[in-house]
């Protein structure tokens, strides 16, 4: 059993809940004890550190100092939390004025961080210290035939990132070791345009065309991705790039711990699939 | 643009400082203004004045032009720059900090709807502890354009009907401690 301080991160309780739904049982299955930190708060976030930079600070520190607590790698299965926590814990240890500041917040509420906290990525942690091979040993139901992109995003590998960050093979792995054939594709570490979707759709909906198109044109079934702002993006506003460019995707779009639950044969309740808003059902009826 | 250099060299200087001292900031003094960072960008075809042009204009101290742009609020922080730079700056770092100060100083556009939604965002982050989507985003079309809720609103009943759309906050426990701590870091004044 491999122990750790798990994070979920506010949108995999809500918008993003087919992750953080199917993250426990898979980790039950590969022997992670991932422990959830008790009463974290958001990690602040992109728009935080867009706002008010020393508040942002404490907001990661509160969950650091909470996480120093209890002694073990801090694992989270979002991607913009990997980033905005791990920025942050590295800020701590370099900036002495901006640690100062946050030491004296954090005192008003008995908290003190020390900088001992790993921050860590679900995705990489499955990649690292479980392996794609251990993985491969335990699937019962082999992904055979089915073509899967994996797509990186942004955060999981930039600029923090423990894979290429150009062209990264950590997905194609864990892909790979579930038996399913790992598409390649050009775009598969580039931007969906994130939150920008809520505010400048346009923008986000053009990037996001992009990203399907491309993978269709290699002949993926179906897309895995770890982060659930892309998947956001990639599936529930599947159907407004279908209306904006008169396109006709229907391209399922799964967490990595979902695909990977199939293949371990966890059943499909308790990946939650029936959340997502493409169905993936038709595509993944075969190993079910 | 000439004339803003000419009339106020004091600001020239204390723009330029005020970027150098956020994290990273100082190496914007080392950019050769090869492009690659605007080159890489996703997003750079909708800037007022694309990033390497943004970093000149840190440099040549075009203050308000810049922090009352629409440039900086289109960073969808995908880090390409970051990676790719050649001299080591870190162009979304520096996006970010730009929009701190266009935010403090009363400076951001009303061009860009990110300023407000990132405002949304902080505000339900603080209130709970934890981000409320479905609060957050009727906030944000209230305060932008309520139409433009109409044409999001099947992508509100799908996650609605996916069980992806919780009708209530989740408050953490220790949401009057965050306050406090976060009342704290406001009373030091912000951290450079
Ligand atoms: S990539 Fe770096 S050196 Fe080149 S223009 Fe951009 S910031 Fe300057
Ligand atoms: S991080 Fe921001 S500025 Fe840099 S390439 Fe990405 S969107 Fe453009």
């Amino acid at each position: 059993m491999k122990y750790y301080s798990y994070f979920p991160g506010c949108s995999a309780e809500a918008a993003a809940s087919p992750l953080g739904l199917s993250v426990l049982p898979v980790a039950k299955e590969l022997d992670m004890d991932l422990a959830e930190l008790e009463d974290w708060n958001c990690c602040g976030s992109t728009p935080f550190g867009s706002v008010d930079k020393l508040a942002a600070a404490c907001m990661a520190a509160r969950n650091l100092a909470l996480a120093e607590k209890r002694g073990f790698d801090l694992v989270t299965p979002c991607s913009n939390c990997f980033v905005v926590l791990h920025s942050a814990n590295t800020q701590l240890k370099e900036l002495p004025r901006l640690r100062e500041q946050v030491d004296k917040a954090l005192a008003v509420a008995k908290l003190k961080y020390s900088g001992g906290v790993r921050v860590r990525h679900l995705a990489e942690v499955l990649y690292t210290d479980i392996t794609p091979e251990v993985i491969g040993a335990k699937v019962t139901k082999p992904l055979k035939g089915l073509k899967v992109a994996p797509y990186y995003g942004c955060q999981l590998v930039r600029p923090n990132g423990f894979d290429d960050p150009e062209f990264p093979h950590s997905l194609d792995e864990l892909v790979a070791s579930l038996g399913a054939d790992a598409v390649s594709w050009e775009l598969k570490a580039r931007c969906c345009g994130s939150s920008l979707v809520m505010s400048e759709p346009d923008v986000a909906l053009e990037l996001i065309n992009k990203l399907l198109r491309n993978a269709q044109e290699n002949g993926a079934q179906c897309l895995v991705t770890p982060c659930p702002l892309c998947h956001i993006n990639l599936d529930v506003y599947q159907s407004q790039v279908n209306s904006k460019f008169k396109t006709k995707y229907n391209l399922p779009v799964l967490f990595l711990t979902q695909l990977i639950g199939v293949a371990l044969g966890i059943p499909a309740d308790a990946l939650a699939l029936s959340r997502n808003v493409v169905s993936p059902m038709r595509v993944l009826a075969p190993y079910l | 643009m000439a004339e803003t250099m000419v009339k106020s060299p004091a600001i020239e200087v204390s723009f330029i400082d005020e970027v150098c001292s956020i994290p990273g900031g100082e190496a914007i003094r080392s950019c050769i203004q090869c492009g690659m960072c605007t080159g890489s960008c996703p997003t750079a075809s909708r800037w007022d004045y694309p990033p390497r042009k943004a970093i000149a204009m840190v440099r040549a101290g075009l203050r308000k032009e810049l922090l009352s742009s629409n440039s900086m609020w289109f960073c969808a922080s995908c880090y390409t720059c970051t990676v790719r730079c050649p001299r080591d700056i870190k162009p979304a770092d520096i996006m970010h900090a730009l929009e701190v100060l266009a935010i403090r100083d009363g400076l951001s556009t009303k061009r860009s709807r990110t300023p407000v939604m990132y405002k949304c965002f902080v505000d339900s982050a603080k209130g709970n502890g934890r981000v409320y989507e479905l609060g957050m985003m009727l906030k944000f079309f209230l305060r932008t354009n309520p139409f433009a809720a109409l044409k999001m609103a099947p992508v509100g009943l799908g996650l609605f009907l996916h069980k992806r759309l919780p009708l209530k906050p989740n408050r953490i426990k220790g949401v009057g401690e965050l306050k406090a701590i976060l009342n704290e870091a406001k009373a030091l004044g912000g951290a450079k």
